[in-house]
């Protein structure tokens, strides 16, 4: 590099006023090349962030329906569970997912739901077995609570075994550590009272939104549900 | 100016961002991505590479092109430059580390308006050949990367008891959480600021003092 | 509506633009050591927020389904023109206003505020009134956070502190305690 210039004050444009043309040129080759790397740098990284978008739900989804091993992305259409096209999937609808075993057989519905927490929005997904109106499973997928406290809704294992075989009817219900005697109570996390029952909120919200339409959904397609063990 | 010169002149410009000119110890520059993502060691070091990318890059192709870009659309011309980099560092760390990208989110889009990017390009790369402007964007990097790595060290180790993510002091140590929560951020950066300016202080008086006793001697 | 005042709530307390989501730092630290300057760069900040809102919202809905690799691009300059053209009015229409705002206007450009406003609510996947209620929110937070600053500048400056502790070291740590007062706000909501 010992041929280069050395001094530092290089002025940045030799001619004194450039034109107009030349400064629309200039952003205009800019923008030319921006837009090719963009172009090629999405194309080539697109198939890879589908996939991992895919991967990530799918692990979440198998979590929170266990043995679960297929699902089908499912919509509300005029009030009813139709499957989702798969060539028009949009991220703006909201879905939910039905889910089978290996032998084909209807093992339950993973539902999205979210709530104002404590700090931010808790964003989770909850497996629910619509015949014997149970949820089987549940896993936070976003939230911001203090770590030490409020993450305990899904660092403390005794919290999230709440969400095992819960029982939806006649409604989810807060109650103390430790004083759990119906299938349909929650046990709140002592110090984190206010994002455990965030999180119960948002099963109910969720339910209520998707209940009818799941109940229908059994009913009309007869589901005959895997018995758990 | 020989060949010494030169290289002592390269040396200079390498250095200079590392301590004397720091980003962030000194010059304060880009505190929103410095503050939000250091409270772990990883997602330091990971916004310090990202930035690393980004920096180099656009020091270089600015410095290349800096004789065809008119200066009335130069700063125009840097943004799309460096949101071009931006935009592939995005979408690259979202395909290959798809984890490292759910925790940074919005704040790597945000390397954009990082003051210490374009300024470096309105301040050096603009004026000076590839070479020294790679070097010191290199130095600038590097120098915000220890910054990084020393902000999300500190919190990690005081609010989680680890340091990427290796577990340090077992289980009967009881983490500060609020260093990971965002009052450890500003605290954080306050209390080392605060103590280079004491260390300044100190050195400057110790000068003081020492041109007193030469003036005492010769008096 | 539960729904947008909870954003608005959001934005504005719970989880504060700036004291707890760090965006527009550097106004924060810069433009902070007299209220009435703090105030107005505020309001010139909420002013250009909420068209920043309406276009992020417009560009994604219209135009970036089809090239969502523009979103950066595009959010960029749509706010550098943005802020050109509201200074080009203001200066046109209210000389007095363009006098108590023009400086801070070409600022606002580089301030990550903006460019976060936009980025966030898009992946929030906010509607146009959504949008809005979180750019009122975002924009009242730091006004919030920028005129508490100056305020507690303006009795610093006649304090008798140690002489080390002085700029930005001073600033950070103020900020940092004002950064744990509004930790306070969180469970506004959610305690019932």
């Amino acid at each position: 590099m010992n041929n280069q210039p050395v001094h530092t004050e290089i002025p940045i444009v030799s001619s004194a006023e450039p034109s107009s043309l030349r400064l629309i040129m200039t952003l205009g080759i800019a923008g030319f090349f921006s837009g090719l790397i963009l172009v090629s740098a999405y194309v080539f990284t697109l198939p890879l962030i589908e996939r991992n978008k895919e991967e990530a739900l799918q692990a979440a989804i198998y979590r929170v329906l266990p043995g679960c091993s297929r699902y089908d992305a499912m919509i509300l259409k005029n009030g009813e569970l139709v499957k989702q096209d798969k060539n028009a999937a949009g991220q703006s609808v909201s879905r939910i997912f039905l889910g089978y075993s290996d032998s084909g057989s209807v093992i339950g519905f993973a539902i999205p739901a979210s709530e104002p927490g404590f700090a931010d929005v808790i964003r989770l997904l909850y497996g629910f077995e619509g015949t014997g109106k149970v949820i089987v499973g549940f896993e936070v997928l976003d939230s911001k609570e203090t770590p030490g406290l409020g993450d305990r809704i899904f660092k403390d294992k005794h919290f999230v075994s709440n969400f095992t075989a819960l029982a939806v009817e006649p409604e989810l219900e807060a109650v103390k550590t430790g004083a759990k005697v119906k299938p349909n109570q929650v046990e709140t996390i002592t110090g984190a009272t206010i994002s455990s029952k965030a999180v119960i909120r948002a099963l109910q919200k969720s339910l209520k939104e998707w209940r009818s339409a799941i109940d229908a959904y059994v009913q009309k397609n007869q589901l005959t549900y895997n018995q758990r063990p | 100016m020989n060949a010494i010169e030169q290289s002592g002149r390269a040396y200079q410009e390498l250095i200079k961002g590392i301590w004397k000119e720091n980003p962030i110890f000194v010059s304060v520059l880009g505190m929103c991505p410095t503050l939000a993502v250091t409270n772990s060691a990883i997602n330091g070091l990971a916004m310090g590479l990202a930035t690393t990318f980004v920096l180099i890059g656009s020091s270089l192709l600015v410095s290349l092109m800096r004789k065809w870009i008119p200066k009335q659309v130069r700063i125009t011309t840097y943004i799309v430059i460096i949101a071009t980099f931006v935009s592939t560092v995005d979408l690259t760390l979202e395909a290959f580390f798809p984890k490292i990208h759910k925790e940074l989110g919005a704040f790597i889009a945000l390397i954009v308006v990082n003051c210490v990017i374009l300024g470096r390009q309105e301040a050096f790369a603009s004026k000076n050949p590839p070479w020294l402007s790679f070097l010191d964007a290199l130095g600038m990097s590097v120098g915000f990367i220890i910054a990084l790595l020393m902000l999300g060290g500190i919190r990690e180790i005081l609010g989680n008891g680890s340091f990427f993510d290796i577990s340090l002091f077992g289980s009967h140590f009881e983490p500060w959480v609020i260093m990971i929560l965002p009052p450890g951020g500003f605290l954080l950066l306050g209390f080392l600021l605060l103590f280079f300016n004491w260390l300044r202080a100190v050195r400057l008086d110790r000068a003081k003092l020492e041109a007193e006793k030469v003036k005492v001697q010769h008096g | 509506m539960g729904d947008l005042l909870w954003i608005f709530i959001s934005a504005l307390l719970i989880n504060n633009f700036t004291l707890s989501s760090f965006l527009g730092i550097c106004p924060f630290l810069g433009v902070s050591d007299r209220v009435d300057t703090a105030l107005r760069m505020g309001l010139a900040n909420i002013f250009v927020m909420l068209i920043t809102a309406i276009s992020a919202w417009a560009l994604n809905t219209f135009v970036l389904i089809y090239a969502p690799y523009l979103r950066l691009i595009s959010f960029i300059i749509v706010i550098a023109s943005t802020v050109q053209f509201v200074e080009m009015v203001i200066k046109k229409f209210s000389p007095d206003l363009f006098k108590a705002l023009g400086i801070f206007l070409p600022l606002i450009t580089t301030n990550c505020a903006i460019l976060g406003l936009a980025l966030f609510q898009t992946t929030k996947e906010y509607g146009l009134v959504q949008s809005l209620f979180y750019a009122l929110g975002g924009g009242g937070g730091m006004t919030l956070a920028l005129v508490l600053m100056a305020g507690i500048r303006e009795e610093a400056r006649i304090l008798d502190i140690p002489r080390v502790v002085h700029g930005t070291a001073l600033s950070l740590i103020v900020a940092g305690i004002l950064s744990m007062a509004f930790m306070g706000f969180a469970g506004l909501f959610s305690s019932k």
